[in-house]
């Protein structure tokens, strides 16, 4: 990864909060005391964001500086230390492919090269600016490897075959679900359950007796055993 | 609780406050520890892990400079902790930290600015491997714009982040930051603009590495090559201790000195940076004007052409010193100006009414000074400016005012122009109507009153107004109502803080109008009415020369700006950096300048040139040299005799308010400097001062 920076830095645009935006930021900063209130740069970025489009313009982050009583280069360094917020234009649908060991031994080198035959170059809005796509490190979704997000919501367990599929159905304006792309309930076992399967688990078979509650006081006023 | 600490450093054993820094206490038993991050007077970041020691008994080295010494618990039997600065472990750490700092840091010392005074050569030669075992690609890092001042090479960064803390502590603007993260880590401006502080300059001095440089001084020398004059500043009316290197006939850059008292280690980046323009438009010879042109003539003829103007009428003669004038030069030029008769001379050219009464009466010495002492700005708790603005008349003191803000919680309050000051200032108002209304019940009053140091200042811009006396006395009244005399205490809050390193030093000569004499402003009305005929300009620029008629104009100086191009005669003098000259800084501390460069061309030091002038009137000086000038400065005036101290708080020899009271009516305080860049003849001939004037006056957003 190089450095980030604004890729069109346009000094002179103003971004101007919604209605929602600025109530969201606003609550966001009822967390923080008033002379504190800075420490709702992260959320407040991330909404900004949010109304830009999926990323963080150059006038968007003046907006959250100004908003917060923060100078620019503060604002700055924070927006360039965290990778999710993007500082150049992202697609409509932004993947982010995770690459990370797990996804990686399970194929997540394959759901690349679906990306850049589906949508192009790494890190470049294509098709009119539906989508984008970049490589990202580990999501925490080691489980259901390999697997992409797109905006807000995890795709899980994919193959070459249901992420063409995936990125098809986006194309054409349909709601692909997120989730699982295999047979199986979140991080479940695929198929059934393999392990715990034992019924006398679950029906209260296998607990011993209790004959009196451990630790509590007892009719002598002593205390129990 | 005691609030001490014993340890054993290198087997010394030291008691130490707990509030020190176990670094702190390394240096107090006398060891030596390399640090890069680390600075006195920043905050910690402790980022660098140079500092690492080895307190025996810990499971890792630490970072001396981030470990209070409070924090630290003796050892289980009791005995105080022992820790080795050059234990093997201790000199194995740093070696390693050293390793890691040098992998991305290039081998460009050859062609480095800060080859020869650079940290990170100097403790890589004391803690450094012999060679690098590293054989994988380094990393680069684009240059980035910080301004005309500081130059950038940014692959040489090692990340201290010391220009970061101290854009935000010591400058008071947030506009340097390290942006991205881990290998991608680079210090930048906001979009790479331009600094806009005028501290800027001292991040070049805080770079260990020669990631900032000095962007006039690049590749111009090496330190060893230069000669290393200790010498005080003159662009303001501090005094900071600088050290002027020169090679050869040329100043190379000016350095700060550490002068605790005054500017700790920092300077502006007007004292730093103006030394291109002690090499532009230098008077070198005399000229006369011969026939509407000036033309340069032998000093013979100069100084006869200037001792026949000086023969008119004694009333007929005014003469007015600058704000770069040294003392010796004006006691010379007043001791034959007062032989001669002239009673119109006047070292106030911005019109300041200081010095002198409007009833004609000698205001006393505490009435011009900074008295509470710049050192005095650390005690205040209420601060009151009135029509100062001290971020562009002295950024260093300004800078103290903002630490005092910062770490203490001092209030200040301002009349005068709005500005940004680095830190926040009560609205009092913008004029001397609003001086008037600070009365009991009123909050900044009951501030002042209330405080324990209550500190005036007021500023140049509110004593050169139409009503500057009566602000003088009204802000001297209350000063004395609020209780901010306290001689038994050893504490006066009544400060003038002057923009001119020459003007307290005019005041204390008495440079100053006699009996029956006009100031400067009727001197140059005179001229305009045809009742003057000639005007001595010792250094004066800063006043409106177009309407000065026929008179004929002496000027005295260094520089050609407005003075020598009005002058008729021009006799050529020394700068600051040429002389060994005293000034008076705002507290009233006696400084002398060293002669760093010798003089240019045929120019002579002021007295010199008062002297031979002297003679040619036929009323020739009692002094030939320079120690003779000041034994004659001593004995006619004593409170020359002390050198490089803020004079006492004494009982005042006359008490507040100073002057006479007058109404108070005026809408607005003048702002006293309206372009920080450019305040001086020395200054307007700067190149790299007119870039920052020119990036000045842009609106931020443009400049880039």
């Amino acid at each position: 990864m190089s450095a980030r920076r604004f890729h069109h830095p346009d000094t002179s645009g103003v971004f101007t909060f919604s209605a929602e935006t600025e109530s969201e930021i606003a609550w966001w900063e009822t967390k923080y005391p008033a002379e504190r209130r800075q420490s709702a740069v992260i959320p407040a970025l991330w909404i900004a964001q949010k109304q830009n489009g999926g990323w963080l313009s150059e006038p968007a982050l003046r907006a959250v500086a100004d908003r917060l009583g923060m100078s620019y280069i503060r604002v700055y360094e924070v927006a360039t230390f965290y990778t999710m917020f993007n500082l150049e234009p992202v697609g409509k649908f932004h993947l982010q492919v995770c690459g990370t060991t797990p996804c990686m031994l399970r194929g997540a080198e394959k759901l690349k090269s679906v990306c850049e035959r589906k949508i192009g170059p790494k890190g470049k809005p294509s098709g009119g600016g539906t989508f984008s796509w970049v490589e990202v490190e580990c999501l925490g979704a080691c489980v259901n490897a390999p697997m992409v997000q797109i905006n807000d919501y995890y795709y899980e367990d994919l193959s070459v075959e249901t992420l063409e599929q995936i990125i098809e159905d986006l194309a054409a304006g349909l709601n692909p679900a997120p989730g699982p792309y295999v047979k199986r309930q979140a991080s479940a076992p695929e198929g059934a359950a393999t392990s715990l399967t034992d019924p006398s688990l679950y029906d209260g078979s296998r607990a011993a007796p209790l004959t009196s509650i451990p630790g509590a006081p007892t009719s002598d006023g002593g205390k129990g055993a | 609780m005691s609030d001490t600490f014993k340890l054993v450093v290198d087997g010394t054993e030291v008691e130490v406050p707990k509030s020190y820094t176990l670094l702190q206490a390394c240096e107090a038993a006398g060891a030596e520890i390399p640090r890069f991050c680390y600075h006195e007077r920043l905050s910690i970041a402790g980022n660098c892990r140079m500092c690492l020691v080895d307190w025996v008994g810990a499971p890792k080295p630490i970072a001396s400079c981030a470990q209070t010494v409070g924090d630290m618990r003796p050892n289980p039997d009791g005995t105080p902790p022992r820790v080795e600065t050059r234990s093997p472990r201790a000199l194995k750490a740093r070696n390693g930290v050293m390793e890691f700092l040098l992998i991305n840091h290039p081998l460009d010392c050859p062609i480095c600015d800060q080859g020869g005074e650079c940290d990170l050569q100097d403790q890589a030669m004391g803690f450094g491997r012999a060679a690098s075992r590293y054989e994988e690609p380094k990393r680069a890092v684009d240059d980035k714009n910080m301004g005309p001042l500081v130059k950038t090479v940014m692959t040489r960064c090692i990340q201290c982040t010391r220009c970061v803390r101290f854009a935000a502590e010591v400058a008071g603007v947030e506009e340097i930051g390290l942006a991205n993260r881990g290998e991608d880590a680079e210090i930048t401006t906001y979009l790479e603009r331009a600094l806009t502080s005028e501290l800027s300059g001292n991040v070049i001095d805080l770079c260990p590495v020669g990631a900032l440089t000095s962007k006039p001084y690049a590749f111009n020398a090496r330190p060893w090559e230069l000669r290393k004059t200790e010498s005080v500043d003159v662009m303001d009316a501090l005094g900071s201790a600088i050290r002027v290197d020169a090679r050869g006939p040329a100043v190379m850059r000016i350095l700060p000195r550490v002068n605790e008292e005054i500017n700790e280690e920092w300077i502006s980046d007007k004292t730093r940076f103006i030394f291109d323009g002690l090499a532009r438009q230098r008077l070198d010879r005399p000229y006369v004007r011969i026939d509407g042109k000036l033309t340069p003539v032998s000093w013979d003829e100069a100084l006869k052409a200037a001792s026949a103007a000086l023969a008119r009428p004694a009333d007929r003669i005014g003469a007015i010193a600058g704000d770069l004038a040294c003392v010796e030069g004006m006691k010379a030029a007043m001791d034959l100006l007062d032989s001669i008769g002239v009673k119109s001379i006047d070292g106030r050219q911005d019109g300041a009414a200081l010095g002198i009464g409007s009833d004609g009466s000698r205001l006393p010495r505490e009435s011009w000074l900074f008295n509470s002492t710049i050192m005095g700005i650390d005690e205040a708790d209420y601060l009151l400016l009135i029509g100062s603005n001290p971020r562009t008349e002295a950024p260093v003191l300004n800078a103290r005012i903002r630490r005092n803000w910062l770490q203490r919680g001092l209030k200040a309050a301002s009349i005068g122009p709005r500005a940004d000051l680095t830190y926040e200032t009560i609205d009092a108002g913008r004029g001397s109507k609003d001086l008037a209304s600070i009365v009991d019940g009123h909050p900044v009053f009951e501030g002042l009153r209330a405080a324990r140091r209550p500190m005036i200042i007021v500023g140049q811009g509110a004593l050169t107004g139409a009503d500057g006396a009566a602000v003088l006395h009204a802000a001297s009244a209350l000063a004395q109502r609020v209780g901010a005399f306290r001689p038994e205490e050893g504490w006066n809050g009544f400060n003038i803080l002057h923009t001119a390193s020459a003007r307290v030093g005019a005041l204390d000569l008495g440079f100053l109008p006699r009996a029956g004499g006009l100031d400067a402003a009727g001197v140059l009305k005179g001229a305009a009415g045809g009742s003057i005929e000639t005007i001595l300009l010792i250094g004066a620029d800063e006043i409106d020369l177009s309407k000065t008629g026929a008179a004929t104009v002496i000027y005295v100086g260094s520089h050609g700006d407005a003075g020598a191009h009005r002058a008729d005669i021009i006799l050529p003098a020394a700068a600051y950096t040429e002389k060994s000259a005293t000034y008076v800084n705002t507290e009233g501390r006696i400084q002398r300048t060293q002669r760093a460069v010798p003089l240019k061309g045929e120019a002579r030091e002021d007295w010199a040139i008062f002297r031979a002038l002297s003679a040619y009137l036929g009323k020739a000086l009692g002094y030939d040299t320079l120690a003779q000038i000041r034994v004659k400065l001593g004995a006619d005036h004593p409170v020359f005799l002390g050198l490089d101290y803020a004079p006492a708080t004494t009982p005042a020899s006359a008490s507040p308010p100073y002057g006479s009271a007058g109404a108070l009516t005026g809408e607005a305080f003048r702002t006293a400097v309206t372009a920080f860049h450019l305040t001086n003849p020395i200054a307007r001939a700067s190149q790299t001062m007119a870039e920052c004037a020119e990036l000045a006056a842009r609106p931020a957003a443009a400049a880039e």
